[in-house]
């Protein structure tokens, strides 16, 4: 009887995703974040190679994930998202193992970039930008931030024109740097002090921003906020005044990638896709399109000088951003973190 | 009463199918699939586990969550009334307007919909902020000290949702006022009423219904809104609605966010039930005379 019901409640739930799914035409579909990727690339890639890929967007991780849990990959054929989700993804068995014959653009990456803690020898994942995230400040505002602590307890006159990211292991990665816990850190009663922290400091917050808070910096909104350094770059071109530097503490080292699905019915055409991003020649037109360092040393040295003068954080060099730990997928513990980010948010 | 619905003529029931179809499909069906949701367990990566528990509908009575219910109770009531005060003033003014100027005025009020919600909730931004329109304004006036941010406030939360459903309170409250036979307020003034009383005893009872009606419009909207909140809150106020689009959007805990919604659900029917009863009660007052 229990089976009985079990199977009917798996039948609506399928139904649920089937209507969850969208349904796609033939072509490759490639699902990526709004600008992160040239504007013509998938023109190129159709025009270049023959193929009829279509882009899909996300406005995050968690959405896409959504969607690739709920009808098992089904749809879609090369995502991209954060390492810690194409960890989850290679844990549900939803990525394809990459066969690397069919990757030759894979020696463009930089040694560092095979060797990553989430997937060490590119075995489901291929990095496509990389970065860090630290303080993006108005230098002709505020003092240079050294340190986390510059952010979570502002000074009297920085008080209430600062923001945080409202991702949870960002937000969380702050106050986990600040006491100096790994920005894995799963043990309870550190996690609490996190939290504590991380509730004083929401007192002093304009914002939690994860999209407009480098323009806040550039109206002169905010003066100081926690920012990835490519998304600190759109500031920066706006008014040179606006800089970035990572606190004495630490950063994370984000990498965003891209998977390969194993329910993908194109797959030759995905391979195609991956290996066309990673020619040297079109990643280094990523980079210079989306002003994220990209981790492909052919495209990177081809990048025109004046633009890392300009952005001196696309100039970092692969081996200090190898000193920061990894945002690594934390299991059941994700459920924790969640609650910990509604206790900031919902405390006074 | 006539015989007319419960004629034995089709006509009713075939006009009423592609509509009840409609609702069945695409409001019971999905709202059936989100019940049976909240009764599943999550899977370790934001799946799904088809064993049955009770653990996600426990878990939105435990403290923390059920704080961010009455939290959004309290904005959503706060909106509600509020956006009754300012609504009603200004349906009765329309009323007492001259009946042809009416149809403009409703027309005015009504306005702001043909406009997006996101639109007009960004232009609130572009008003409140630190650098924005108000704050230059009293710059310009000669205002010279610092003024706090009135953005990224639960005040500016609720500013959203009064401006955004002011208007359903309007018209809900014109209907009643217009209906209102001059009559009746002529009858309370010769028996000596004076105007504030014939308001206080016979035209704000009369239209109470229409007050309700608004008043459970603008609740049941305002506690469910993520947009107001994640905007004009600058995301440090987690209104029920954030909440539960964070569960299905970036916790990936579907399971929880059915229950959420469900109980969300469950208090916005109750509260359109009660607003069914007084309304029933004031037209069967009125209606009780003419037999």
């Amino acid at each position: 009887m229990s089976r009985h019901i079990l199977r009917n409640g798996t039948g609506l739930i399928a139904l649920l995703a089937a209507f969850a799914t969208p349904a796609f035409a033939d072509g490759l579909t490639v699902s990526n974040w709004d600008g992160y990727m040239a504007a013509d690339a998938i023109d190129n890639f159709n025009s270049e190679t023959g193929n009829t890929a279509e882009l899909v967007l996300h406005a995050t991780n968690e959405e896409i994930m959504g969607k690739l849990i709920a009808s098992k990959g089904v749809g879609y054929d090369v995502v991209f998202v954060s390492s810690p989700f194409a960890e989850v993804l290679n844990n549900l068995g939803l990525a394809e193992t990459l066969d690397h014959a069919k990757i030759p653009n894979i020696g463009n990456l930089y040694t560092e970039a095979t060797t990553l803690s989430h997937d060490p020898g590119n075995t489901f994942s291929l990095p496509y930008a990389w970065g860090t995230t630290g303080l993006c400040y108005r230098s002709d505002l505020v003092d240079t931030p050294t340190s986390w602590n510059d952010l979570l307890k502002p000074a009297e006159s920085v008080s209430g024109k600062t923001t945080m990211l409202a991702t949870d292991r960002w937000l969380l990665a702050a106050g986990q740097l600040s006491l100096g816990y790994s920005v894995n850190e799963t043990d309870a009663d550190k996690m609490a002090e996190v939290r504590d922290l991380l509730i004083d400091a929401k007192g002093t917050l304009l914002a939690y921003d994860d999209t407009t808070f480098y323009a806040k910096l550039v109206s002169g909104e905010a003066e100081l906020v926690q920012a990835w350094d490519g998304w600190c770059n759109y500031g920066i071109g706006e008014n040179a005044d606006i800089k970035y530097v990572i606190p004495e503490e630490g950063s994370d080292l984000w990498v965003d990638t891209m998977v390969i699905m194993k329910a993908s019915e194109n797959k030759d055409a995905a391979y195609e896709f991956v290996n066309y991003i990673l020619d040297a020649d079109n990643h280094r037109w990523a980079a210079e399109n989306i002003l994220y360092k990209v981790p492909n040393e052919a495209a990177m040295s081809g990048v025109d000088g004046g633009l890392i003068e300009t952005f001196p954080n696309m100039g970092m060099a692969p081996a200090d951003m190898l000193k920061f730990e990894q945002l690594r997928d934390v299991g059941a513990a994700q459920r924790d973190y969640s609650r910990l980010v509604s206790e900031i948010k919902a405390a006074n | 009463m006539n015989g007319f619905l419960m004629s034995t003529d089709r006509r009713p029931m075939l006009l009423m199918t592609p509509a009840l179809l409609w609702l069945f499909g695409l409001m019971v069906v999905p709202c059936l699939l989100i019940l049976v949701l909240a009764f599943f367990r999550r899977g370790i990566y934001g799946g799904i586990e088809y064993t049955w528990t009770f653990e996600n509908i426990a878990l939105v009575f435990d403290p923390l969550y059920f704080q961010i219910f009455m939290k959004s109770a309290g904005i959503a009531g706060l909106s509600a009334a509020i956006a009754c005060v300012l609504g009603y003033a200004a349906a009765y003014a329309i009323a007492a307007m001259p009946r042809r100027h009416q149809p403009l005025l409703l027309f005015f009020a009504v306005l702001p919909f043909w406009s997006n919600y996101l639109v007009r909730t960004y232009a609130w931004i572009v008003l409140l902020n630190r650098e924005g329109l108000i704050v230059n304004l009293a710059r310009w006036i000669g205002y010279e000290g610092e003024l706090p941010s009135m953005l990224y406030t639960e005040q500016a939360v609720v500013i959203g949702l009064v401006y955004n459903y002011l208007p359903f309170v309007i018209l809900s409250c014109y209907a009643p006022l217009s209906r209102l036979s001059p009559e009746i307020a002529e009858a309370s003034r010769d028996l000596g009423g004076s105007a504030w009383t014939t308001f206080r005893r016979v035209t704000l009872p009369m239209t109470v219904p229409g007050i309700a009606t608004g008043f459970v419009f603008v609740f049941v909207l305002s506690i469910g809104n993520f947009v107001t909140p994640a905007l004009l809150g600058g995301g440090q106020f987690q209104m029920i609605g954030n909440l539960v689009y964070a569960q299905f959007l970036t916790a990936n805990d579907w399971p929880f966010g059915a229950a959420l919604s469900m109980v969300l659900i469950a208090v916005m029917l109750g509260l359109l039930m009660g607003q069914a009863v007084v309304a029933e009660r004031a037209s069967g007052g009125k209606r009780a005379p003419d037999g």
